[in-house]
């Protein structure tokens, strides 16, 4: 716990995202923004979580339906390619999951111990529909 | 400005209700949200005309319900908007979570609050209850013994919350039916004073401001909850009272009509005294004068700020009065009253030997006569001439059936 006194800090239960002014927000990565100490950005989230989803980049068709569904914003998309997930931020909800589109799909989510390399390895095959 | 002004005589004849939603058009609000509830639908209504003749420029927001009305108010302020609404009993009642959260994110809302039983049985009439169920929320209370200090008040209440050093919500009390439907002379401001007076809005720290982008009503828990309410309780303990004088004697400069914390009448000499909030006052003032004329010496204090309670202001009025009674308006369901235990607060290690008892009245609408008011210092009188109090420490006024009495 930081050494705050009740006196020294904002009143208002209210944070602020970043030190200071900020323009430009959609057109600044996250890495280049000046997030404050406050913002959520920089605290990790991640003991919350119980499944974590792992991403596999073979059969991901860079539509970018997990990372506007994303409550989080834990999906992490650079140049509107997919890169992988934020697991200092991802709550484990699977909603990533739920959205993906392809077959199999490019998301799936597996227990928080799960190696991400073998469970690469062993992905599911194709769904093929029931007659 | 966009919207129509309204010319108003000197003295309109307004009733509480009517009162309040000219202060709250004199003051443009932003947004209202509101759910209508008896006997404050008036004053939304009212707004909601206004706006609709183009007196406002504003957003009057329909909801479903109070506690949906209260957020609406929460977001529209926390976006950046001077905002006002009104209710009463159920509707408070169905409010109350978000009135904490209102006060926590220390937006400067401004309630008027229509005094109303709560249920159950049923009741529109007025007493107390509901303002004594929120008295811990972290508002601002103003109280309002009529129509005109219903429309003075409200002014005063938006000028006192909205300081940048202050941001609190503010409730203004009046008693459901006795004021809010009672018309009466109301001394006006023109539009352009009455706006001058409250001032343009200046939010801080509105989510509008892109910016400089904040999120609101955030998660704390043990690690910092309790300071944001130390500094909220700190806040209303030390800051909300000088700034309300301040405002009081603005008011006074403007108007040439004073406003104290605690308004003391015929209080000097005082041997016996009644406190009591509300319409109750005026009658209470009445039986004073009557009971001077008698020999016994009367006073009334009334209680202008319930919160904070003016501790000191309330141990001052009562200095060398012998015999106090506390008028509850409300049940106090298993305790003595709100106001006695608070006069008992404020007078304890004061060197005051003046003797306390409580009395419950009025609830549910039930008339405070001015015949009960007559026993009530005659009894008051014994007690001050035994040096004791001479019946239970709690009684019921005009309650139906045998004599309620406890403690
Ligand atoms: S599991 Fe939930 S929180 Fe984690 S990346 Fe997927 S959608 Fe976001
Ligand atoms: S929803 Fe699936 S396919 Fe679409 S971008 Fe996300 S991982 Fe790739």
């Amino acid at each position: 716990m930081a050494k705050k006194g009740w006196d020294e800090f904002e009143i208002g239960a209210m944070l602020r995202t970043f030190n200071g002014k900020i323009d430009d927000i959609a057109g600044t990565p996250q890495r280049d923004r000046d997030y404050s100490e406050n913002s959520s950005y920089t605290a990790s989230v991640a003991d919350w979580r119980l499944i974590k989803p792992i991403f596999n980049k073979d059969y991901c068709i860079d539509c970018q339906f997990c990372w506007v569904y994303c409550p989080d914003v834990s999906i992490i998309s650079r140049d509107k390619k997919l890169i992988g997930v934020d697991m200092d931020h991802c709550k484990g909800c699977g909603v990533c999951v739920e959205v993906c589109p392809t077959n199999p799909k490019s998301l799936l989510m597996f227990p928080e111990q799960a190696d991400e390399e073998s469970e690469i390895a062993n992905w599911p095959k194709k769904d093929e529909k029931e007659a | 400005m966009a919207f129509d002004k309204m010319e108003l005589r000197e003295v309109e004849v307004w009733d509480g209700n009517y009162a309040a939603a000219h202060a709250m058009r004199q003051a443009q609000i932003d947004v209202v949200a509101a759910y209508p509830i008896t006997p404050s639908t008036p004053i939304v209504e009212s707004y909601a005309q206004f706006l609709a003749d183009g007196y406002i420029e504003g957003e009057f927001v329909m909801v479903e319900s109070e506690h949906a009305a209260m957020s609406g108010c929460i977001g529209a302020a926390a976006a950046g908007g001077r905002v006002a609404t009104a209710t009463s009993s159920q509707g408070l009642a169905l409010m109350s979570e978000t009135l904490y959260q209102a006060s926590g994110m220390r937006l400067p809302i401004v309630l008027n609050l229509v005094n109303r039983a709560l249920a159950s049985p049923l009741n529109v009439n007025g007493d107390h209850s509901d303002m004594y169920m929120i008295r811990d929320s972290g508002w601002i209370q103003f109280d309002a013994f009529c129509p005109q200090e219903s429309y003075d008040l409200n002014l005063i209440a938006f000028k006192v919350a909205e300081d940048h050093d202050i941001r609190l919500p503010a409730i203004v009390n009046q008693d459901g039916f006795m004021t809010s439907h009672t018309a009466q002379g109301v001394h006006t401001l023109s539009d352009d004073v009455a706006y001058g007076f409250v001032g343009e809005y200046k939010p801080m720290n509105d989510m509008l401001d892109f910016e400089h982008p904040v999120t609101h009503g955030v998660q704390t828990e043990e690690d910092w909850h309790f300071e944001h309410k130390a500094r909220q309780h700190n806040d209303l303990m030390t800051k909300v009272m000088p700034k309300i004088k301040e405002v009081f004697a603005d008011f006074e400069k403007l108007t040439g009509r004073k406003y104290n914390p605690v308004e003391k009448y015929d209080m000097d000499d005082a041997d016996v005294c009644v406190v009591c909030m509300g319409s109750s006052v005026e009658t209470a003032r009445e039986v004073a004068t009557e009971m001077r004329a008698k020999g016994v010496k009367a006073g009334v204090v009334g209680l202008r700020v319930v919160r904070p309670l003016p501790f000191f202001e309330i141990a001052e009025a009562l200095k060398g009065v012998k015999a106090i009674a506390a008028l509850d308006r409300s049940s106090p369901n298993g305790a003595a009253g709100m106001l006695f235990n608070e006069i008992a607060g404020a007078l304890f290690n004061t060197d005051t030997k003046a003797l306390l008892s409580g009395y419950v009245y009025g609830l549910g609408g039930r008339d405070l006569t001015k015949a009960h008011l007559v026993a009530l210092y005659n009894e008051l009188q014994a007690n001050a001439d035994a040096g004791k109090v001479t019946t239970q420490l709690q009684q019921f006024i005009g309650v139906r059936g045998p004599k309620l009495a406890f403690l």
